[in-house]
C-alpha cells in the first residue's frame, strides 16, 4: 500500500443509460466520465462544480451505491471490484455518507434514538448499552446536548440545522474513515452553515477522519478543505492544494467560477464580470475535445475542439486538464 | 425624473397573515425610503419576511390577510390608499413591478415568450397597436440580453437563465419607476448567476431605473447594491449606503450575520449565530433578536427604537441609543 492512501479512484466512469420507450437504448448519460484521484487518511477533499457536472454521482459511485461503467477504486489498498460480500458491508460500514437533501434524509416517523440505532443494529452493534454508548457520543460530538433533550424527538422538531446535525452523526457513528458529505449545508441558512462545516471539521480532526466535502460554493473551501477539485461536465477540469489553487487558479473554467464568486465587498457593484455565457454541455452528447471549448474565450481552432486535453502539471500536486499549459 | 428626489417611501408597513394558529406577523412597522436610481437590498435569512415585503409593497396578497396596513408612497401618492381597481390599472406593473421568486419557473408554458413579455403591455393598454408592443418587447430584451429569435418559442425550450432573462423582460417592458426582484439568481447555477447580475447592473447604468433586491446571498447581494437593509423576524434591524453596511455592520445580528459569510478572497475568523429566529406567530415583545445576541443587556427586553446613528445610517438596537 502507498503511503497513507485511503482511497484511490482510477479512470472511473458511471454511464446511465437512457432509453426510448422504456427499451430502445438512445445512447449514455456519461455523468462520471475517466475520473482519477487519491485522497489521503485523515484529508478533507473539496469537489466543486455547477449542478449537473456529476458530483452526486461520484459520490455515489464511491460509496458503492452505483456500479461504475469502467475504472476501478481502490480502497485500503484493495480493489472494491473484488471485494467479497462480506467486504463490501464491511466497506460500505466504513464510510458514512451525508446526503444532499436532509429534509428527505431523515425518517420522519422515527425519533432521534431509532435513527441513530439502526445503523448499529444493521451492523452488529447487539448490546444495548454499546449502542447507548456510540449514541451518546455521536450526539455529543455534534454538540446535541443534553443528549437526553433530543433522544426522543422526532425530526419535524427539529431545525434544519439541527436535523443536518443528526444526519452527519449518523454517518459517523460507527466510526468510519471517509465521510462523504454531498452539499450538506446547501438548504441551510447563512448564520447556521459555518457552525455545521466547523463541526464537521472538529471530528475530521479529532477521528483523523478523510472527508470528501461536496459544493458548488467555492467561497468555503478554504475553510474546510485542503485539496480541491473541480469538476465540469462528468470530467475533472483541475485539482490541486487549495491554497495553491487559489493563487494561482489555471483552467479557464476554474478561472471564471472564481470570478463569479462574490465577495461581500461594496466595491463589486462598480464592475462587470468576466464570466462566460451559454451553458454546460449536455453529458449524452457531449461537444468533442474538451467539453468546456464551447465557451472557452481561449478556445485553440483545431486543437481543443478536436482532442481531449490530458491532465498538465502546473505545479507539485496540482493539475488542470487544458491544452494552454502544453 | 429628477435625482435625488425621493421617489419611493415606507411607512409603518405591516403585514400579517392568519392562520389557525394565530396571526403570522411576517412584516411588521417596516419604515424606509428610496431614492430616485439607487437600488436598495434586502437581506435576511429564509422567513424573515423578504418575500411578504414585496408582496406588501405590490399588494399581491394571499386570501389569508389578518392585517395590512401602513403608508406606501410611490412619486408622492399614497398606492396604499388606491382603489384595488386603479392600482392594478395605473400601478402595478405600470409604475412598480416585480419578478417573483423562481419567476422563470412560473412562465406559462403554452405561451410564446414575445407574448409573455409584451402581456402587461397590451393589457394596460400602454401601446396600441401589435407592431408597437414589438418594438417594446424587442427593447426589453435588448436591455436583458435576450437573443431576439428566442422570442417565437416556448419558455420550455430556453434554458434557466435565459427564462429568468425574460422573466424581468416582462417586469421591464411597461418601463416602470420601480421593479422588485425577489431571489432573481438563486435557483441558477454560478455562472448564469453572474451573468444575469451582469445584466442588472447594465439596465440599472443604461435606465437609472429603481430596484428593490431580496436576497438571503449577501456576497451577491454587493453587486448590485447602493443601500443596504438587514431584515430579522419580520422587521428591519439596520439601514445605510452599502459602503458601511458591507464593511461595519453595527447591529448585532448584522454583524455576527456578515461574519458568519465566508470569502473566497480573504482568510477571515467565520463566525456563526447559535439559535434560531423567533417563531413570528407569537415573537418576543422587545428586541426581537435578544434571546441570540451576545451583546444583550437589561433594556433588551423593551422594543429598541429604529434610530438614525449617523446620517443615512438607520439601527434598531438599544446599543446606539
Ligand atoms: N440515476 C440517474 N439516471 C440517469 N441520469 C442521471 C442519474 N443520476 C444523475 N443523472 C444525470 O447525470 C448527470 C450528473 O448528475 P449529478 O451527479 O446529480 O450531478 P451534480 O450532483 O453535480 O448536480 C446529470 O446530467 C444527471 O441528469
Ligand atoms: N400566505 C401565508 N400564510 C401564512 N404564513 C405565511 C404566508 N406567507 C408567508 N408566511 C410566513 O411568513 C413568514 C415570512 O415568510 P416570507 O416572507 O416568505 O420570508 P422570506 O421571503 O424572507 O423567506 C414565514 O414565517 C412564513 O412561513
Ligand atoms: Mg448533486
Ligand atoms: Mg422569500
Amino acid at each position: 500500500m502507498q503511503n497513507n492512501v485511503l482511497l484511490e479512484v482510477n479512470n472511473l466512469k458511471t454511464y446511465f443509460e437512457m432509453k426510448k420507450w422504456g427499451f430502445v437504448s438512445i445512447g449514455h448519460v456519461r455523468a462520471v466520465d475517466n475520473v482519477s484521484f487519491n485522497l489521503k487518511q485523515g484529508e478533507a477533499l473539496s469537489v466543486v462544480g455547477e449542478s449537473g457536472c456529476g458530483k452526486t454521482t461520484l459520490a455515489r459511485t464511491i460509496l458503492g451505491l452505483y456500479r461504475p461503467t469502467s475504472g476501478d477504486i481502490v480502497y485500503d489498498g484493495k480493489s472494491i471490484n473484488e471485494f467479497s460480500k462480506g467486504e463490501i458491508k464491511a466497506y460500505r460500514a466504513q464510510l458514512g455518507y451525508v446526503q444532499q437533501d436532509p429534509y428527505g434524509a431523515l425518517p420522519p416517523f422515527m425519533d432521534v434514538r431509532r435513527i441513530l440505532a439502526e445503523p448499529l443494529i444493521i451492523n452488529g452493534v447487539k448490546s444495548r448499552q454499546e449502542q447507548e454508548k456510540l449514541i451518546e457520543r455521536a450526539l455529543t460530538d455534534l454538540k446535541m446536548t443534553p443528549v437526553e433533550d433530543f433522544l426522543p424527538k422526532f425530526p419535524h422538531m427539529l431545525s434544519g440545522g439541527q436535523q443536518q446535525r443528526i444526519v452527519i452523526a449518523r454517518a459517523k457513528i460507527l466510526g468510519p474513515k471517509l465521510i462523504v458529505s454531498d452539499e450538506p449545508v446547501s438548504m441551510l441558512d447563512a448564520s447556521v452553515r459555518i457552525e455545521i462545516l466547523q463541526l464537521m471539521r472538529q471530528l475530521q480532526e479529532e477521528y483523523d477522519l478523510a472527508v470528501i466535502y461536496i459544493t458548488h460554493d467555492l467561497s468555503t473551501v478554504r475553510y474546510f478543505s485542503e485539496r480541491i477539485l473541480v469538476m465540469y461536465g462528468g470530467k475533472i477540469v483541475e485539482q490541486g492544494p487549495v491554497q495553491e489553487f487559489l493563487d494561482n487558479p489555471s483552467h479557464p473554467y476554474t478561472q471564471a467560477l472564481l470570478e463569479a464568486t462574490s465577495d461581500p465587498d461594496p466595491k463589486n457593484a462598480e464592475t462587470f464580470k468576466k464570466v462566460p455565457g451559454g451553458e454546460p454541455p449536455s453529458l449524452l452528447n457531449p461537444p468533442p475535445g474538451c467539453r468546456f471549448h464551447p465557451r472557452c474565450s481561449y478556445m485553440i481552432e483545431g486543437l481543443c475542439n478536436r482532442e481531449e486535453p490530458p491532465d498538465f502539471i502546473i505545479k507539485e500536486n496540482h493539475s488542470a486538464a487544458c491544452w494552454l499549459y502544453r | 425624473m429628477e435625482k435625488n428626489k425621493k421617489i419611493f417611501n415606507v411607512k409603518d408597513l405591516c403585514l400579517y397573515f392568519q392562520t389557525k394558529r394565530g396571526p403570522v406577523q411576517a412584516v411588521d412597522q417596516v419604515s424606509f425610503s428610496l431614492v430616485c436610481g439607487r437600488t436598495i437590498v434586502f437581506v435576511g435569512e429564509s422567513g424573515c419576511g423578504k418575500t411578504s415585503l414585496a408582496r406588501a409593497i405590490l399588494r399581491l396578497l394571499p386570501r389569508n390577510v389578518h392585517t395590512y396596513s401602513g403608508k406606501v408612497f410611490l412619486n408622492s401618492i399614497n398606492i396604499m390608499a388606491l382603489k384595488e381597481e386603479v392600482f392594478r390599472k395605473e400601478i402595478r406593473w405600470v409604475k412598480a413591478a416585480m419578478v417573483p421568486q423562481a419567476a422563470m419557473n412560473a412562465l406559462n408554458p403554452v405561451i410564446k415568450v414575445e407574448e409573455q413579455i409584451a402581456e402587461p403591455l397590451l393589457v394596460h393598454d400602454l401601446v396600441q397597436t401589435k407592431d408597437e408592443a414589438h418594438k417594446r418587447v424587442v427593447e426589453a430584451c435588448r436591455l436583458v440580453g435576450l437573443p431576439l429569435d428566442f422570442l417565437g418559442r416556448y419558455p420550455f425550450e430556453l434554458s434557466g437563465g435565459m427564462r429568468q432573462r425574460a422573466a424581468i423582460a416582462m417586469a421591464l417592458a411597461a418601463k416602470p419607476d420601480l421593479v422588485v426582484l425577489d431571489e432573481p439568481t438563486s435557483a441558477l447555477d454560478l455562472l448564469t448567476q453572474a451573468n444575469i447580475m451582469n445584466v442588472l447592473k447594465r439596465i440599472k447604468k443604461e435606465t437609472g431605473i429603481t430596484f428593490i433586491l431580496i436576497t438571503h446571498d449577501i456576497g451577491t447581494s454587493s453587486e448590485l447594491a447602493d443601500d443596504a437593509a438587514v431584515m430579522y423576524a419580520g422587521q428591519i434591524v439596520e439601514k445605510s449606503d452599502a459602503a458601511h453596511f458591507f464593511t461595519e455592520p453595527l447591529h448585532p445580528y448584522a454583524e455576527k450575520l456578515m461574519a458568519s459569510v465566508p470569502t473566497l478572497r480573504e482568510d477571515k475568523e467565520l463566525d456563526f449565530i447559535p439559535g434560531q429566529p423567533p417563531s413570528l406567530l407569537n415573537p418576543p415583545s422587545g428586541c426581537r433578536f435578544a434571546d441570540r445576541c451576545h451583546k444583550r443587556f437589561d433594556k433588551c427586553v423593551y422594543e429598541p427604537p429604529f434610530l438614525e446613528v449617523k446620517k443615512n445610517h438607520w439601527v434598531k438596537c438599544w446599543l446606539y441609543e
